[in-house]
């Protein structure tokens, strides 16, 4: 026993870790004005255009709380299964810093708007709203306020409502967090309650990262890890982070509390301020603002404005259109597919003869999608809904194969168009006439005398270059299926 | 004519002005003749103002107060007119908007005259925190207006303003209304809009009239008081103010706090006082001793809360937008700290400094979480005083006006000043100080408080008080 305690705490080696993760994510609610004042919200608009006495903080400003924004944290409490307050109440965060120019964030604190719930198997710990932060340009070489010459403040996104999403520690992996979020990300979504797009930080997310020996349920000391402003940087960020502290802990040495930047270019992470410097938030009732009293009204209309969440959906892709439920999570954690799915079903329906729905699923999920490269929504391709759904009418109906399938999806990926269209234009309708595929069968099996003869011996598998003559000589007009049946009754194996 | 018009109270000059006896334009010049000479005067005046109106504006025409000049304490915010609230950190700074509050005054049909000193940021009961100088009292220039809002109460005894707006945290209107002997009035919490009044601690602030007497602090409420969408806080009154016009207290129960009137009060203004009380009840008032168990505590509560929210309220102020931003700075921290250390004075300082301690992480339930119940059980004082009594009476201030530095160099002793009017602030109820008589040649102020949304009530009782007290002010005219 001893010993194996000693080899352990002399390092141990990666794996034999576990990693523990929670998430904190900032979604910009997307309301018509701010959180505390009537400017609208904006993207891009030259700096400091929609300001006012209120984001400003000027003298004798007060803040009103937009019932919108009430609405839309409502919404993802129930999303979320959260417990909603009865009372809810903001405070005030104090600390100094440009970008923040009361010298305190109106957040929530010891009553927040949400408390508990759970979404893909991860629990959330609380639901709060608060108000983003100015955003800082920092004019120099670095890019950040440390060694830039000028730093200039640009109000526009100050004031704009943010809801706090907080995790509990239950994400084990990089990917897991990935995933997770991308999750998230479909849920808001669907609610309509953001634009959910992370490069333009309407979506953010900070991770809470330790790492423990595996098998412990002990928390280690963590780190929290800022600025990673894309998924693809989140799942880098937090395997760079969780690298870090394995080597720490592996040489003897302990993880020190800390908040820390990602450098997305240089994948490097550097420490942005430790314990000593942590702030007193010093945090209390705002005095300028009342309570919020959640009326049952109020839940009833958040209710009530709720689309079908992910989760919901992939219940119902599954029991009512009869999806696996892999194909059926596929669908609906990217709603974007869940979506194009629907709109290909509904087109299919029309069809005189019917895409079978898990053939469209699959040809959505594995044919399609992998064909798109950076376009992530099929929407924003050429293939349409109506010609996804019609070219599988016609594969399942064999009136083309699955190969020639393949090369008019090539097709409609560059050009777009009408399957039926192109089947017909470039002469590709399978071969129906049985006595035509006979003859180009037999033809084959005359060519490959070597081949014949091990089928007839037994071997199946020697099928293949006979199979490959036929598709060479109809062009993949040919059904697999049917060239397969008519090569072992003509050789009688 | 000029004589003539000193005379007039406001209430009476609106009225001239709607008979065609005088006009708009020669009200607003007398007076704006009156405080520039004031503000000119510098070190030999009164320093009353921080800006005066270079030009009469335009006489509105057609409405209800047809042009009475109005003075406005300086931490109003007022577009494109100095709002400083008496502080260097905001010198010059020049408003983009005006308050609820005086815009709606506007549009009832006041002009801006002036605007009035005060202690930095209403911290402070003499006016002598001001960035900008102090201001006398009129009644003897060797002695205080009190404060914060001094230079609006000096300004009206003085006769350089008809009336003013004042602002009241823990007694800055009642206070230098009672050491000026004037009138001064702090409405129930949250009647009139705090939006654009420059915030000391929200939830304690509250604008209201500072005026000649009680016809015209009623007359300016009226205007005042309205629910403000851009003010959470604001509520709407239950019931509308009616001016008043009762001059009998028959029927009146006025209760009277032995917490409030014992050690502490100056003996001069304790004769004063009871013998207002008996006039009082010459006019048929029953006056009777009620208990207020918790307000020897108020004090001590409210320099925990106050300071608390004025140490966040006062954060924006680091050089980064607007006002004061130091020079010679090294880094970001050092700009905050130099502009910071350059603009506050030593009160505002010592009142961030206290109220920092008291929200820190470890001591926020011990003093911020305590102080709020010990707030809770002054209003539950309050509300229990009120099952028994109509009114509660009390000296407004435990001194008449003190000698200039006489108690700048002890910040508790200048607390004390607030003794009796700080309990009503944490309550949020409204309270009324009138002018009961003189001790030494100085006014003594006699409070009037009741239960919240009370106003009619009280401006009628403390308009019967006044008619039979006939206080004469006309000694502070300059």
């Amino acid at each position: 026993m001893s010993e194996d305690g000693a080899q352990r705490s002399n390092g141990a080696a990666a794996g034999r870790f576990e990693a523990v993760i929670g998430l904190e994510i900032h979604v910009q609610l997307a309301t018509a004005t701010k959180m505390f004042c009537g400017c609208p919200l904006s993207f891009g608009d030259p700096p400091n255009t929609h300001t006012c006495a209120v984001c400003l903080g000027l003298p004798g400003s007060l803040p009103v709380a937009n019932a919108r924004a009430v609405h839309f944290g409502l919404m993802i409490g129930l999303a979320l299964g959260s417990e909603l307050a009865p009372r809810s109440l903001f405070h005030r965060k104090n600390y100094f810093y440009p970008d923040l120019p009361k010298g305190y964030q109106i957040s929530q604190y010891s009553e927040p708007l949400c408390s508990g719930g759970e979404l893909g198997g991860v629990r959330i710990h609380r639901v709060h709203l608060e108000e983003d932060a100015a955003k800082l340009i920092h004019v120099g070489a670095s890019g950040r306020i440390h060694g830039s010459e000028q730093s200039l403040v640009d109000f526009n996104r100050g004031g704009t409502p943010l809801a706090e999403i907080v995790t509990e520690p239950d994400i084990r992996s990089a990917e897991q967090a990935g995933e997770w979020l991308k999750l998230l990300r479909s849920t808001l979504r669907a609610l309509g309650v953001s634009d959910v797009n992370m490069e333009q930080g309407s979506l953010r997310a900070d991770a809470n990262i330790s790492v423990r020996p595996a098998g412990s349920s002990e928390l280690g000391v963590k780190t929290e890890l800022k600025n990673m402003n894309s998924f693809r940087f989140i799942e880098r960020g937090i395997r760079a982070e969780l690298a870090r502290q394995e080597e720490i802990v592996s040489a003897g040495g302990r993880v020190e509390l800390q908040t820390l930047h990602f450098d997305p270019d240089s994948g490097s992470i550097t420490s942005l301020r430790s314990k000593e410097e942590a702030h007193d938030y010093r945090y209390f009732p705002d005095p300028d603002l009342v309570p919020v009293a959640i009326g049952a009204e109020m839940i009833e209309a958040a209710r009530a404005a709720m689309a079908e969440l992910p989760a919901a959906r992939a219940e119902r892709l599954q029991a009512e259109v009869g999806l696996s439920t892999e194909t059926a999570r596929a669908l609906s954690f990217r709603g974007e597919l869940g979506d194009f799915f629907e709109r290909a079903l509904a087109a299919a329906a029309a069809c005189s003869t019917e895409a079978q729905p898990q053939a469209l699923a699959n040809w959505l999920t594995v044919e399609l999608v992998p064909r798109l490269d950076d376009i992530e929504d099929p929407a924003d391709s050429r293939v349409t809904p109506e010609a996804l759904a019609s070219l599988v009418a016609l594969v399942s109906a064999k009136q083309v194969s699955v190969g020639v399938g393949r090369q008019v999806l090539e097709r409609l990926v560059a050009d777009g168009g009408d399957p039926g269209a192109i089947v017909a234009s470039e002469g590709l309708t399978a071969i129906s006439d049985e006595g035509e595929l006979a003859r180009i069968v037999a033809e084959a099996v005359a060519a490959n005398e070597d081949a014949a003869e091990r089928v007839r011996a037994g071997n199946a598998k020697a099928i293949g270059p006979i199979v490959g003559h036929v598709m060479r000589e109809t062009k993949g007009r040919a059904d697999g299926a049917e060239v397969s049946r008519l090569i072992h009754a003509q050789l009688g194996a | 004519m000029s004589g003539d018009l000193l005379e007039l109270t406001a209430s009476q000059a609106a009225a001239e002005i709607a008979a065609g006896g005088v006009s708009a334009r020669e009200l607003f010049e007398f007076y704006r003749e009156r405080a520039g000479a004031d503000r000119d005067a510098g070190e030999q005046g009164l320093g009353c103002f921080t800006w005066v109106a270079e030009d009469a504006p335009e006489p509105p025409a057609g409405t209800p107060l047809g042009g009475v000049p109005l003075a406005v304490k300086d931490l109003f915010c007022t577009e494109d007119v100095p709002s400083q609230s008496g502080s260097r950190i905001l010198e010059g700074y020049l408003p983009p908007y005006t308050a609820t509050v005086v815009a709606r005054l506007q549009e009832a049909g006041t002009s801006l005259l002036a605007k009035t000193n005060q202690d930095e940021f209403a911290m402070g009961s003499s006016t002598e925190n001001s960035a900008f100088g102090p201001t006398l009292n009129p009644w003897d220039r060797t002695r205080v207006p009190g404060g914060s809002s001094g230079g609006s109460a000096a300004a009206v005894a003085a006769g350089l303003a008809p009336w003013a707006l004042g602002t009241d945290t823990g007694g800055s209107i009642r206070q230098p209304a009672a050491l000026c002997g004037i009138v001064g009035l702090k409405p129930t919490y949250g009647t009139v809009s705090r939006y654009g009044m420059i915030a000391f601690a929200s939830s304690l602030d509250q604008a209201g009239p500072m005026t000649r007497d009680v016809a015209d602090a009623a007359l300016l409420l009226s205007h005042m008081v309205a629910r403000d969408p851009c003010d959470a806080t604001s509520l709407q009154a239950p019931s509308k103010l009616e001016l008043p016009s009762a001059e009998r207290l028959d029927g009146v129960t006025l209760g009277v706090p032995g917490e409030l009137t014992g050690e502490g009060i100056e003996a001069g203004v304790l004769d004063t006082f009871n013998a207002a009380l008996r006039r009082a009840e010459e006019l048929g008032a029953s006056v009777r001793e009620v208990h207020l168990p918790n307000a020897p505590h108020a004090l001590s509560a409210y320099y925990v809360l106050a300071p608390a929210e004025a140490s966040s309220n006062l954060a924006r102020y680091d050089g980064v937008r607007y006002g004061l931003r130091a020079g010679g700075a090294e880094d970001l921290i050092d700009m905050y700290t130099r502009t910071r250390h350059d603009g506050f004075g030593a009160e505002v300082k010592r009142r961030i400094m206290l109220g920092t301690y008291a929200l820190s992480s470890g001591y926020y339930d011990a003093y911020y979480g305590h102080a709020q119940r010990v707030r809770t059980k002054i209003a539950e004082d309050f509300a229990g005083a009120f099952e028994e009594v109509d009114l509660i009476a009390t000296p407004t201030a435990p001194s008449v006006a003190f000698g200039l530095g006489e108690k700048t160099g002890d910040p508790l002793a200048m607390y004390l000043s607030d003794y009796c009017t700080v309990p009503m602030s944490l309550a949020g109820i409204p309270a009324i100080s009138i002018p009961c008589g003189l001790s030494g040649g100085l006014p003594v102020g006699l409070q009037l408080a009741g239960p919240a949304f009370s106003e009619s009530r009280l401006l009628d009782a403390a308009h019967a008080l006044e008619r039979a007290l006939a206080f004469d002010g006309a000694p502070a005219r300059v």
